[in-house]
């Protein structure tokens, strides 16, 4: 069937239908894992909350992890890069123009040269 | 050499008007700078229209002679237009960037940067 | 007769239409509010038939011809010209057919979008007025075969754009990023119209083919060339031209941002045309093949570094923008930096040249998503920062499930459509230079990462206090943004299907200069 051809792209071939059926088998396999668990759960005794060491469960807006404080380590562990970059987005106008006229003039030089 | 003299006024605004962009500070200076640029390309066009000795294209009553291509003109004119439209638009953001921000000093306007 | 009639001036139609409408809806937006969402609807959905009629025609039929004013609409050059085409014309080959598909249906879903989720607005007379103008002149910067008009449409889309992102002023911040916008795009404009300029003096030709025919490789040749490049390359944000973007997607409404994405494939559709179509061979093409893919490289690489730490979350999609583009760029700029080898264009240039183009079309339609789905949050919840979300997975599943499906995509995670494209990039690149590929990849990693970020800041977490009562998009919304994730999903279940029937006929309309200039001055 035309619809279902691999994309081929001359050097390797790709069927997200072949991958959407591994997919589904393997979720077939994780339920078949999940049924024949020991189904011994009931609602409303407690079960459910978490165990901190005896300690009260925090309220919702205190253990959620902000997005101000994900990826800190990325961005400290390259900071040297990130100082070069931040601060060329100085939010100036007259500065992002200058840029346009910056990759003319070299765009220019480089083309008229070669 | 005469002929000439018009290319060289077109690089010659063309100057005045990015010096006036990236190096004024008020945001109506950099307007003016803009519009100067943009003449710099009308009168651009307007020359390469130019043909010794050419007449107007109206073939009412017309002489004997060479017709311009009315072509450049079309084109200068509309640029004009186009011209005004942004020229018009710019200042109305200016008026109510001065309205909200009190300045229209482009080195304060940076709300927005990084 | 009737349908005849539509047939033959489809092209014409498909931008007089929005046209029409955006100056027709102040008027009949007087009657009342839902007269005026039923118009805005009408006229959008006629030019959504309009748009994929032409592209059947075309995709059927071979490139399509409209000139205004002539005999037949097809009859390019006339009869006592002495061979040269004076007239406007609208040429339409494969590329720009699959262009016009990307622009109505992105356009059909965020007007949908768009009429909900702006309906208490005030000034939605100018706000329909602009958006139908803006998805008019895109059309019209796709569909036309002459230098000029192209300059026209990228200044009206350029006005109409810089009024929606200034549309909702926002104590000021919206106006700034809309002149912002401006400015870069008068700058542009300027360039470009100087370029137009100089080939006009030495050619005496303002159509596209006509000046293909005609086109040296003189010094002023060269420099129309970099000002167009420049001037297209700072339009769709490219890298170090890129200041522009965060600024206005981030601050234009979600329905806006969306079309935004679209007004820059514009702009980088012009960027591919004319180098591919107008100059073809006689430029330099190792060099302007390598000055693309170092526009891309950088807008991978920056876009994708700076949306990570990135607090607002249309902010943070906007340097994904960036860096998404930059894949395009790589894609063709590598086709572009073989096009005189033949032997390597078709080994994987042309791979290279699907891919690029096959991203332009994803990109449409999940980063359409993505800002729609971000609009819907700041709908609901009323801020856009991201550290005050949290748990919002709780009350909005329908929309985090479409902002997942966005997420995935974009970060190329199979079975989505952005890993079908990255997969043509990644592949024929890493022939052409391997370390190119794997700057691919890393920026693909790095983008999941980021947007891995926005998914657990937004939606994950338990259901915090202030937002324990906050509802469901509503359905108009996830109307507009099932359409997109729907097409999201098709295309990347079956990606063959459409590089086939859709992608490789615009790849090679795109790299086969003569096929264009046939089409147009008649096999001259």
């Amino acid at each position: 069937m035309a619809l279902a051809a691999p994309l081929s792209s001359g050097f390797g071939i790709w069927n997200p239908l072949l991958w959407l059926l591994v997919f589904v088998i393997s979720l077939i396999i994780a339920y078949a894992v999940w049924r024949s668990g020991f189904s011994g759960y009931r609602k409303g005794t407690g079960r459910g909350r978490s165990y901190l060491s005896g300690n009260e469960e925090p309220a919702g807006g205190d253990v959620h992890i902000r997005a101000g404080n994900l990826y800190w380590g990325f961005t400290e562990g390259i900071k040297g890069y990130y100082q070069q970059v931040v601060p060329l987005h100085t939010g100036i106008m007259t500065d992002n123009l200058l840029w346009i006229f910056w990759v003319a003039g070299v765009l220019l030089v480089i083309v008229m040269v070669i | 050499m005469f002929l000439n003299l018009p290319f060289i006024v077109v690089v010659l605004l063309a100057l005045i008007g990015i010096a006036t962009i990236l190096l004024k500070r008020n945001l109506i200076k950099i307007f003016l700078g803009l519009t100067i640029l943009t003449s710099s390309v009308n009168l651009f066009l307007v020359t390469l229209g130019y043909r010794e000795g050419g007449i107007a294209p109206i073939y009412t009553l017309s002489p004997a002679g060479v017709m311009v291509l009315p072509t450049p003109h079309a084109l200068t004119l509309t640029n004009i237009v186009i011209g005004v439209a942004t020229t018009a638009l710019m200042l109305s953001f200016a008026v109510i960037i001065y309205r909200r921000y009190g300045t229209v000093n482009v080195d304060e306007i940076r709300e927005l940067r990084e | 007769m009737i349908s005849e009639f539509i047939i033959q001036n489809a092209p014409a139609l498909l931008i007089a239409v929005p046209l029409l409408g955006a100056f027709l809806s102040p008027l009949i937006g007087r009657i009342s509010r839902d007269v005026r969402a039923l118009w805005v609807l009408a006229i959008i959905t006629l030019t959504t038939l309009l748009g994929l009629l032409v592209a059947y025609l075309v995709y059927t039929g071979g490139t399509l011809i409209y000139v205004f004013g002539a005999a037949a609409p097809t009859l390019s050059i006339p009869m006592d010209s002495g061979g040269i085409p004076i007239r406007i014309i609208l040429t339409l080959d494969a590329l720009s057919a699959l262009m016009v598909i990307m622009t109505v249906t992105v356009g059909f879903s965020v007007i949908l979008y768009s009429l909900s989720s702006d309906s208490r607005r005030s000034g939605l007379e100018a706000y329909y007025t602009l958006f139908l103008l803006l998805i008019a002149s895109v059309l019209g910067m796709f569909t036309t075969g002459d230098l000029f008009n192209f300059f026209v449409f990228l200044e009206i889309s350029s006005l109409a754009a810089a009024g929606l992102v200034a549309y909702k002023v926002e104590k000021g911040k919206a106006v700034e990023a809309g002149l912002k916008f401006l400015m870069v795009s008068a700058i542009g404009g300027v360039f470009f119209l100087l370029a137009t300029g100089i080939l006009y003096g030495q050619y005496n030709a303002l159509n596209i083919a006509m000046l293909a025919s005609m086109i040296q490789w003189t010094p002023l040749d060269k420099l129309a060339l970099v000002l167009i490049i420049v001037a297209l390359a700072a339009k769709c944000g490219s890298v170090p031209m890129h200041y522009w973007t965060p600024d206005a997607y981030s601050m234009a409404p979600a329905a806006v941002t969306a079309m935004l994405v679209v007004v820059s494939q514009a702009s980088l559709y012009g960027l591919f045309r004319f180098c591919f179509t107008l100059y073809g061979l006689t430029l330099t093409y190792a060099v302007i093949g390598w000055t693309l893919i170092t526009l891309g490289v950088l807008s991978m690489v920056v876009g994708v570094t700076m949306a990570i730490p990135q607090k607002d979350i249309k902010r943070l999609m906007a340097y994904h923008s960036i860096s998404q583009t930059g894949y395009m760029l790589l894609g063709v700029g590598v086709g572009l930096a073989v096009l005189g080898d033949q032997a390597l264009l078709s080994s994987y240039g042309f791979t290279a040249i699907e891919g690029g183009i096959f991203h332009i079309f994803n990109n449409a339609l999940y980063k359409g998503l993505l800002f729609l789905t971000a609009g819907a949050v700041i709908l609901r919840i009323g801020t856009s920062d991201m550290n005050r979300m949290g748990g919002l997975g709780h009350n909005m599943k329908w929309t985090m499930i479409l902002f997942i499906i966005g997420a995935l995509a974009i970060a190329g995670i199979p079975p989505f459509n952005g890993f079908a494209s990255k997969f043509l990039i990644y592949e024929s690149v890493f022939a052409f230079n391997p370390i190119l590929s794997i700057i691919a990849m890393v920026v693909s990693i790095l983008t999941l990462a980021s947007f891995v970020k926005v998914f657990h800041s937004v939606f994950m977490g338990p259901r915090l206090p202030e937002y324990a009562d906050v509802k469901e998009a509503p359905a108009s919304l996830l109307i507009g943004m099932a359409i997109l994730s729907g097409l999201v999903i098709i295309t990347g279940l079956f990606p063959e299907f459409f590089v086939q029937h859709l992608i490789a006929p615009a790849a090679h309309a795109l790299a086969d200069q003569s096929g264009y200039l046939a089409a147009v001055l008649g096999g001259a």
